[in-house]
């Protein structure tokens, strides 16, 4: 199964929570658990988990090269581009890739055949094993706009596994747009990180809109740094059935187990049972709803 | 009028918190705008008690549509879609969430059986509070353009810092280096660096400063939370030496950072908090640059 955890915002101990998750889940007897990193802009599990990588793959995206030699400027590409990302002057074509979404609209409907398509990098994949974790992330060139497609693609690449796997955790992005969808779309369940402060109630609720409202997945939250901040959480869940998966209290010890890049449930194994049963019960969860 | 961009590569930094609690002293003696570009999950407006002034609905792209009793069934639009968009099940249509607006479908398809319609995508806001106006936005869940709806929060916050003559345009950024992170910074003329000591801050540090950087826009560095790990914050202190960027403040872990949270206020105006005094020792160091 593929289970997301999300959060609306970053900052929430979304990748304490997948690391944690993967951690012990990894510990059991026959297990087989995968990490996927899809925070494709700062990819952060790499850090706490420390694969050994052994594959690397490029994203690319055909963007469109002109030549000039059989165009006759007459505008048509500019005038399909919905993204303004080319442009035709007098005797000139400029193609500004940055924006292109590689839809490969211009190149069709170029009268002339002027126009082919070249490959542009997006990123790059990696694969490896933290020891029982297969592990996988993307990272996002610097200056490329569109985290997307190298998401899709590495969730394509990497979750064919998931058929074969126990339990497939996707580190998502923060935030509520596009790459996040990326992520969620095709997940069993969604697991949301949140705090209890008026932030985190703020962000909460737009997560639940997208992953249960919009997305129709099954949803439970994660309560970190409990103990700090006010109810309106857990008023919020209760009014609005969503269940509430565990709750890890504030604890100097994560925080700064965290800011070292080490593994809390290794160091703070008094912690792994409280993350197995949330793996046991989003399992449930999932089997009740499928 | 100069234009600050506070940025953090990654969410939860404190970055809005130290927005919001800098955008309380700077108001005390100059004309400010707040612009809240992390139009995903905005939250600077929870922090600044605004009053509803203006909204605006924002269409963000388009969306392609296919017409029933026109179409034909020759699946050319699905042989051009490059987004797995369009859904073959009893009869083709379209997938709203996957369909990017590029419109090669509705170039492609000799029926004419598509059709290109807008997308209302959120909107944005004006609010006024006692700090200045505030430019806050609302990308409706699992909407793409969230650059687009960031460079429109901005132009309407810069063109209304120009009419009014502010001295300040403040601006929360969103979490990453991607479109949205990119939209917020450009044409800014300074962009602070809220960074978390920890492992992972310093590489989402490392990764932001990257981005000012290939954009051209210098950069300043605060830490917040500064004395969770010393050995962290020191890490940042070398590697802005090493880069040439300047460590403008240190924020110690304070309570008092959520319980001014909790309360809706910047941590300002808690009597008395370390942290407070630490955002104002950083003001004086940045005011000279901004204003
Ligand atoms: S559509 Fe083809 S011929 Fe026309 S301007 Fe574009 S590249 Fe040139
Ligand atoms: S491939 Fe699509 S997005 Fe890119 S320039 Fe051509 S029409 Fe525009």
């Amino acid at each position: 199964m593929v289970v997301t955890v999300a959060s609306g915002k970053g900052g929430t101990g979304k990748t304490l929570v997948a690391t944690g998750l993967a951690d012990v889940l990894s510990g059991e007897a026959g297990s087989n658990v995968q990490l996927v990193d899809c925070d494709v802009e700062e990819p952060n599990a790499h850090l706490f988990l420390r694969p050994q990588l052994h594959r690397s793959e490029e994203v690319t995206h055909p963007v469109p090269q002109v030549d000039l030699t059989q165009c006759t400027f007459c505008g048509r590409c500019a005038q399909v581009c919905e993204f303004h990302a080319i442009a035709v002057l007098s005797g000139k074509v400029m193609v500004f890739t940055e924006m292109c979404h590689g839809c490969g609209s211009c190149a069709r409907q170029c009268p002339e055949g002027a126009i082919t398509e070249v490959p542009e990098l997006l990123g790059h994949l990696e694969f490896g094993r933290a020891g029982a974790i297969a592990f996988a992330h993307g990272r996002l060139e610097v200056g490329q706009a569109l985290a997307t497609p190298v998401i899709r693609q590495l969730k394509a690449r990497a979750l064919p596994r998931a058929a074969s796997t126990a339990m497939s955790i996707l580190d998502a992005p923060p935030g509520n747009a596009c790459s996040v969808v990326e992520t969620l779309r095709g997940s069993d369940y969604a697991i949301l990180v949140t705090e209890p402060t008026p932030f985190g109630l703020h962000d909460l609720k737009l997560a639940v809109e997208l992953a249960r409202d919009a997305l129709g997945l099954p949803v439970g939250v994660i309560i970190n740094r409990d103990g700090m901040g006010d109810a309106g959480v857990e008023s919020f869940c209760a009014a609005a059935g969503v269940p509430v998966l565990t709750r890890l209290p504030f604890d100097r010890r994560v925080a700064r187990a965290y800011s070292e890049g080490q593994l809390w449930t290794r160091v703070l194994p008094e912690y792994r049972s409280q993350m197995l049963e949330v793996a046991r019960a989003v399992r449930s969860l999932t089997e009740a709803t499928s | 009028m100069k234009e600050c961009v506070v940025l953090s590569g990654k969410g939860g930094t404190g970055k809005t918190s130290v927005l919001a609690a800098l955008a309380d002293l700077a108001a005390r003696d100059h004309k400010l705008v707040l612009a809240d570009a992390d139009v995903d999950a905005a939250n600077l407006e929870l922090l600044v008690s605004p009053r509803l002034a203006e909204r605006h609905d924002f269409v963000g792209g388009r969306v392609a549509e296919i017409d029933p009793d026109l179409c034909r069934g020759c699946e050319l639009c699905l042989e051009v879609c490059r987004f797995g968009a369009i859904l073959d099940g009893e009869g083709l249509r379209v997938d709203p969430v996957g369909c990017e607006g590029c419109a090669s479908c509705f170039y492609s398809c000799p029926a004419n059986a598509i059709e290109m319609r807008d997308r209302l995508s959120g909107q944005w806001f004006r609010s006024e509070t006692d700090l200045g106006p505030l430019f806050h936005a609302r990308l409706s869940p699992g909407q793409e353009n969230s650059g687009k709806l960031v460079a429109q929060v901005k132009m309407a916050a810069r063109l209304r810092a120009a009419s009014e003559k502010a001295d300040l345009l403040l601006v929360d950024g969103p979490p990453g280096i991607g479109c949205p992170a990119i939209a917020a910074t450009s044409g800014a003329q300074l962009a602070l660096l809220v960074a978390e000591p920890s492992v992972s801050g310093v590489h989402d540090l490392a990764r932001i400063l990257a981005t000012t950087r290939h954009f051209g826009v210098p950069a300043v560095v605060c830490i917040n939370k500064a004395d969770i790990n010393l050995t962290q914050t020191e890490r940042i202190g070398e590697m802005c030496s090493r880069e040439g960027v300047p460590l403008l403040g240190q924020i110690p872990f304070d309570p008092a950072m959520v319980e001014t949270l909790v309360r809706l206020e910047p941590v300002t105006r808690a009597a008395g908090s370390p942290a407070a005094e630490a955002v104002r020792s950083l003001w004086e160091e940045l005011r000279p640059r901004l204003v």
